[in-house]
């Protein structure tokens, strides 16, 4: 175990507490750099895909992790913000210009349907969000003079100062554009814990009546919260419709809110690791099970296969670790630093059987 | 002028009236304790103060604003702060999260700098902690800087709650029973806390509490309250021999036995 002698306050404010846990992100992104060099285009478009996932999941997790509403309506976002960007390079629009509005047009109109929306609590926060998803379905058909309805859209190409990046073309490009994205919004996230508004996320999600007495606006937060997010995932459903080369109501459809939520519970509610480690699993299960199936099953395809074993791994998780992947990781780790002294209850969440009574 | 006036407030619950025509002024500087048995009303005048409830009749005014015109989370930027019964923290946070959340008031980046992380950002984030590491060093809460609040132990919640509302740097701090399931030390040390709140920052305090003992040594002024309405108000050892107060607590017959030692004993 390390301990670390803080001599300033920037230590703590600093992105990396010190140069060995920056050397080892750097490292960590050195390899993702150096990651198109050694896979083949399939594996590497399976990477851009884990990175897409990770960029939609760090919107919702943010929602649902650091400010702890639940939502069921992103697949919703992730439509608008694919609509959004690939309407406006067919405008004339250019990418680099595109892809940020997008997110902020996502971001408004989530702000907007968050005023209301928020009033409500918990599960019916959910359900509500849900029916959102499922109307988003239905808009994208009736809109189809400019949607392309049921017949869909083909994605453009990424347009970045005249050098034209193709999906199949380029796949190399093309994981690095992701891969900028990526790191730009995991900053963002990061700036954001470490700032007064990230503080009043979680507040809002730990403690709405003492965050309240602190001063912090509930509503207005939450509102932030869900726009913050919605332009998030917005940016990532803009890359989950590109990156697919053609797209209609059925890419967004609501299950995909549902492997959303499923993907940050298991890969580690509010963590940004769980984000990325969550996207890991959805994007390489599939593959995983199809290898099986044709190992085993002789290249049978068993129907509903994938959504079972989701199924199953969120119950498993829910049951064993609701702290998901990254808090397996962290409990392996402070096992193995205080070995053998770790005691088993360390990370038990204590229950509190005093409240204090919702006031209103 | 006083600091804190309640004016003929009542609130009412469906049939239940929860606070009945109460009255009460806070002076700036003194250290002002609520008492009465369980349900008579003292954590609602909080609540009211906090603005959770809004009072059915009556003003409440702080500094000579009209509280009734404020939102719940405007009521702290007029410098009101105050702690819960049942500990609000932010559980899943550090200790020093939590104490930074009690400076909200003070904040000043908008959401987009904030996102960017500008230098401004950090000034900003340095002052606070300063302001934070003051409470820390005030409250004796080194050793629990980094640690999480859902592993802490009651009596260490109890003092980082406290730190929380002194973070914020307040005018007015209301205490909602701060030595609640404190050991007779840690009672021994809010005391001395409070003491200081009051002589060193100057700042008001207003709490409420069942210890007595704890009333009696540090509150300047002490106020019975029963059923929602005002029994006794005066120094503590007036209120504690109070007839009326007796027999809130002991039911009435009490009041004859212990009449004429209350009686001596003022």
């Amino acid at each position: 175990m390390r301990f670390h002698f803080k001599t300033s306050y920037d230590q703590d404010i600093n992105l990396f507490i010190d140069a060995r846990k920056a050397a080892s992100y750097g490292l960590l992104l050195a390899a993702a750099v150096a990651l198109p060099f050694l896979l083949d285009d399939f594996y590497l478009g399976e990477a851009t895909n884990v990175l897409i996932w990770a960029i939609a999941g760090l919107g919702l997790m943010l929602l649902t992790g650091q400010t702890g509403q639940a939502s069921l309506g992103h697949s919703a976002f992730m439509a608008l913000g694919c609509y959004a960007t690939v309407l406006m390079i067919e405008a004339g629009v250019p990418f680099m210009l595109a892809l940020p509005l997008a997110g902020i047009i996502t971001g408004v109109v989530g702000a907007l349907i968050a005023i209301p929306a928020l009033k409500l609590h918990g599960v019916y926060l959910a359900i509500a969000t849900l029916a959102l998803a499922i109307l988003a379905d239905d808009i994208i058909v009736l809109l189809g003079p400019w949607t392309g309805g049921v017949n869909g859209k083909i994605a453009p190409d990424i347009v970045i100062f005249g050098h034209e990046i193709n999906r199949w073309a380029n796949p190399v490009e093309w994981y690095f554009v992701v891969l900028v994205v990526t790191v730009i919004v995991t900053l963002f996230y990061r700036n954001l814990l470490r700032a007064p508004l990230g503080r009043a996320f979680a507040a809002v999600r730990d403690s709405e009546i003492s965050a309240q007495a602190m001063g912090v606006d509930v509503a207005r937060t939450k509102t932030m919260a869900f726009g913050i997010s919605c332009a998030i995932t917005g940016i990532g459903g803009a890359f989950m419709g590109m990156f697919a080369g053609a797209f209609n109501n059925e890419t967004f459809n609501f299950l995909l809110s549902i492997q959303l939520l499923m993907m940050i519970v298991v890969g580690g509610l509010g963590f940004i690791h769980g984000a990325f480690l969550g996207a890991v699993v959805i994007a390489f299960l599939p593959q995983l099970l199809s290898i099986v199936s044709d190992t085993i099953g002789g290249g049978v395809a068993i129907p509903g296969l994938e959504a079972a074993v989701f199924g199953a791994i969120l119950i498993l998780f829910l049951l064993f670790e609701p702290m998901g992947l990254y808090g397996r990781w962290l409990k392996t780790r402070v096992f193995l630093e205080l070995f053998p002294f770790a005691r088993k209850d360390m990370f038990k969440r204590q229950k509190s059987y005093l409240k204090t009574e919702r006031l209103r | 002028m006083s600091l804190l006036e309640l004016d003929g407030v009542t609130l009412k619950f469906g049939g239940l009236t929860a606070v009945n025509n109460l009255t009460l002024s806070v002076e700036e500087g003194e250290v002002f304790a609520l008492v009465g048995p369980n349900g008579a009303g003292k954590s609602t005048v909080f609540n009211l103060i906090s603005r959770f409830y809004t009072p059915v009749s009556g003003t409440i005014r702080f500094d000579g604003k009209d509280l009734l015109k404020m939102a719940p989370h405007e009521v702290p930027s007029l410098g009101i702060a105050r702690t819960f019964q049942n500990i609000e923290l932010f559980h899943q946070a550090t200790v020093l999260q939590n104490l930074l959340v009690g400076r909200h008031r003070h904040r000043q980046a908008r959401m987009i700098p904030q996102l960017l992380h500008l230098p401004s950002v950090r000034r900003e984030e340095r002052a606070h902690r300063v302001a934070v590491e003051e409470v820390i060093d005030f409250l004796d809460l080194q050793p629990y800087r980094d640690k999480l609040i859902a592993g802490l132990p009651y009596g260490v919640r109890k003092v980082v709650e406290l730190g929380r509302a002194l973070a914020s740097k307040p005018r007015l701090l209301l205490l909602d029973e701060p030595a609640s399931g404190l050991s007779v030390e840690e009672t021994q040390n809010m005391r001395w806390w409070i003491d200081d709140i009051r002589r060193q920052m100057g700042i008001t305090v207003v709490m409420v509490e069942h210890d007595m003992g704890l009333v009696g040594k540090v509150s300047d002024r002490v106020m019975a309250l029963a059923d929602g309405a005002r029994l006794a108000l005066g120094t503590p050892a007036e209120v504690q021999s109070h007839p009326k107060v007796i027999e809130a607590y002991l039911g009435t017959g009490a009041i004859s036995k212990t009449a004429n030692a209350a009686g001596e004993r003022v």
